[in-house]
């Protein structure tokens, strides 16, 4: 017997490249702007939870600070996930659910360019087999990509469209709004950075804060014309061992996306976390969705801009966006985590 | 509305400067065996996993749990991270059994672990510039001064860090998994201990370890199925508590922090305990430092203020003592970050179990786990019982 939840209310920072704020300025007016837009004062929050990772800071407890950001004062119930932000939602959905509160706020920030991402990633490989060998976060997708395109999986033209169409969805987005245009014939002439995948392929990085307020009932009803209803949620991982895997399907993914429900009925709106092109096409089938009858990455995606860590709770605010605002009655949300879209987190958003 | 939640497996590592005789992975899977066999299960019948530890700094792997996936055979099933400072062992097992009673997943593993031999926890935990102040003194360099607070605002006789660094460095010597087996420390011998961060001495001071603690949470069903079919006991979950505050800001309380009273205060009104020093049995606190025991059991409502160190004087948290404090040796004995908070939520389910052994406060029946972390600012507790609630 599961407690019905919505998300009531987002707040996205516009994104920015070498942003000069800190973490902490990049948050306080974040999470200030989703409490307005619930209507809430940050007292009748019941619980807090963010999503951050110390590598991308360069420093331990970097999430300490973020405390400050919150206010807490008096002092709160608050936890912290190492890594994106949706997973920090997932925490908050379970506390919910164990009746302790009705209200929690999400909150994550990813400086993406403020250090080495692809190395920085490429330390979550094993440490003693594969790390040392330094391949790369992109080389690594590229290992994939290319394994994609031998087993006729995905093609580069089909990568091509993905990345044509998320440039002209980001270029659309008040929140990112740069890139600028090209047809799929002129991206395909481009060099390859890490072969098969062109800097087009991979997502770019940026920076940026978002925040999201959970409610459960009829607090939900009460702070929000059309509640975003979590009508499903689950999230699974895959083994990391690439020689035991295979490269050419999420099963994390469909695992996750089964157990969320996604199937149960038509989706109208898609927001995937594809660090890489070829990454959506993947997650598309692995989910299930039909492009056809689905509008998938209206935002533009992580490849137009990616806060690394705060990319997934991104993808949650663009579908309850669309949810609150009438333009889909049922939308999914995922994030993803690791290399080869190892841990995979799926949400079905629901309106009235 | 929440389900009911029971320990029903509880495992540890032996813990020391330098496990070079296993990998993470290894040092994950020991504790884990062991917490499935005192379980009766194997991985195959664990539904989800929730892994917490310390930065991953401390051994230089970004998001461990990704990686150590394979090792705990989680391909197909959740595996959840949670990062909360020193805290984290105990936040960590909160966020787990909040699974079980939410009733999203029936048994849930969760592991804490640190293997601080793979990296330099002093240069870890000392925040360089421009995030902080330029202290690199770690942990002893920024409490230090608090202590010393303490000591001033109820003139605490020097001797008091001393009497709980023998205590618990002698309590240790019955637990096998401790990483420190120090036989003969006296309050003389502990008295000459150098000074590294005045008033705290080197004997004072907690050790780096090696280690992890895993335990297996179930909801009412399976619990009791567990008892039925192996006679083996649990440990019932009657309260968990979580509080936070900010680092500091112009008269923050260090000595006492409200997020830490308001904590206990929680666990206590959760529980239905109106007097603790007098229902609970045991107490496995979260003790760094040695003058952090007298502080602690102020702040989370034990003593009366400015008598936490009389306590101590008296014997009262001694093994034989009313109110046993870290049977187990504490974090003074033991300190693998990351499952440091856990070892206190496990060994404080391990006394109401009547498993500790030779560390066994006699027909303990409820106990409470406190971790505490980052600048005394993050706190989480549980109170197990024998009983259910």
């Amino acid at each position: 017997m599961t407690r019905d939840v919505a998300i009531v209310a987002t707040a996205q920072r516009p994104m920015e490249q070498q942003t000069r704020l800190t973490s902490v300025e990049l948050i306080a007016p974040t999470i200030r702007a989703a409490l307005v837009n619930a209507g809430l004062e940050r007292q009748q929050i019941g619980f807090w939870c963010h999503g951050s990772c110390d590598y991308m800071s360069g420093q331990p407890f970097s999430f300490v600070s973020a405390v400050d950001a919150i206010g807490a004062w008096p002092p709160i119930v608050e936890s912290h996930v190492e890594g994106d932000g949706a997973l920090a939602l997932y925490e908050a959905w379970v506390k919910i659910q164990t009746g302790e509160c009705d209200t929690a706020l999400v909150f994550a920030n990813g400086k993406t360019t403020a250090g080495p991402i692809d190395r920085i990633l490429t330390l979550q490989l094993d440490p003693y087999m594969v790390a040392p060998l330094w391949p790369g976060a992109d080389a690594l997708a590229a290992l994939q990509a290319r394994s994609c395109l031998e087993a006729g999986v995905v093609s580069e033209a089909a990568m091509a469209e993905v990345a044509a169409r998320s440039i002209a969805a980001g270029m659309a987005n008040a929140n990112v709004g740069w890139g600028s245009a090209a047809d799929e014939a002129e991206l395909l002439t481009r060099p390859y950075i890490a072969s098969p995948l062109r800097a087009h392929d991979c997502a770019r990085p940026a920076d940026g804060a978002v925040a999201v307020v959970l409610a459960a009932g009829d607090a939900a009803r009460s702070l929000c014309a059309r509640p975003a209803w979590i009508r499903g949620i689950d999230h699974r991982i895959d083994t990391q061992r690439f020689g035991a895997r295979s490269a050419t399907e999420s099963s994390s993914a469909a695992i996750a996306a089964l157990h969320a429900g996604v199937a149960a009925d038509r989706v109208d709106v898609a927001e995937l976390y594809a660090p890489y092109s070829h990454q959506e096409l993947l997650l598309t089938r692995a989910l299930g969705l039909d492009p056809a009858r689905t509008d998938i990455n209206p935002s533009g995606g992580a490849l137009c801009a990616n806060p690394q860590m705060a990319a997934g709770l991104f993808r949650f605010a663009e579908a309850a966006d669309r949810v609150h605002a009438g333009q889909a009655d049922r939308a999914v949300a995922h994030s993803t985590s690791g290399p080869w879209l190892q841990q995979n987190l799926v949400a079905v958003l629901e309106g009235d | 509305m929440a389900i009911r939640c029971a320990v029903i497996g509880v495992g540890q590592t032996h813990h020391t400067a330098c496990r070079a005789d296993v990998s993470i992975a290894g040092l994950v899977r020991e504790a884990t065996d062991r917490a499935l066999e005192s379980a009766n299960l194997t991985l195959a019948d664990i539904d989800a996993i929730v892994i917490g530890k310390a930065p991953d700094m401390l051994e230089g792997v970004v998001m461990p749990e990704l990686w150590l996936a394979d090792a705990l055979a989680a391909h197909g099933k959740p595996v959840f991270r949670v990062h909360t400072a020193g805290s984290v062992g105990g936040s960590t097992a909160i966020v787990a059994a909040q699974h079980v009673m939410a009733g999203v997943h029936k048994r849930v593993l969760t592991i804490g672990f640190e293997k601080q031999s793979d990296g330099n926890a002093m240069w870890a935990l000392s925040v360089p510039i421009p995030f902080g102040m330029p202290v690199h003194a770690g942990a002893g360099g920024y409490f230090s001064p608090i202590v010393r607070t303490y000591i001033a605002r109820y003139g605490v006789p020097g001797h008091i860090g001393a009497m709980v660094a023998v205590k618990d460095r002698g309590n240790a010597l019955k637990n096998p998994y401790a990483h420190l087996h120090e036989e003969g420390l006296t309050l003389e011998k502990a008295m000459e201990s150098p000074m590294l961060w005045d008033p705290i001495r080197f004997v004072e001071t907690c050790p780096s370890s090696d280690g992890a603690m895993a335990l297996v949470l179930a909801d009412e069903s399976t619990a009791d199925a567990h008892v039925a079919a192996t006679g083996r006991s649990v440990a019932w979950l009657h309260a968990t508590a979580m509080r936070s505050e900010p680092t500091m800001f112009a008269g923050r309380e260090q000595v006492s922090p409200v997020a830490g009273e308001m904590c206990a205060a929680d666990l206590w009104r959760k529980a239905g305990i109106s007097d603790p020093a007098k229902e609970i049995d045991a107490v496995e606190m979260y003790v760094p430092f040695s003058w952090f025991e007298p502080m602690w059991l102020e702040n989370l409502g034990f003593a009366p203020k400015g008598d936490g160190w009389r306590w101590v004087e008296d014997g009262v948290t001694e093994l034989t003592g009313s109110l046993p404090v870290n049977a187990s040796g504490g974090v003074l004995s033991s300190n693998p970050i990351g499952a440091s908070g856990m070892l206190r939520f496990g060994e404080a389910a391990m006394q109401v179990m009547h498993i500790a052994g030779d560390h066994q406060v006699p027909d303990a029946r409820k106990a409470v786990g406190h971790a505490y972390g980052g600048g005394s600012q993050f706190f989480a507790m549980w109170l197990v019982g024998s009983e259910k609630p």
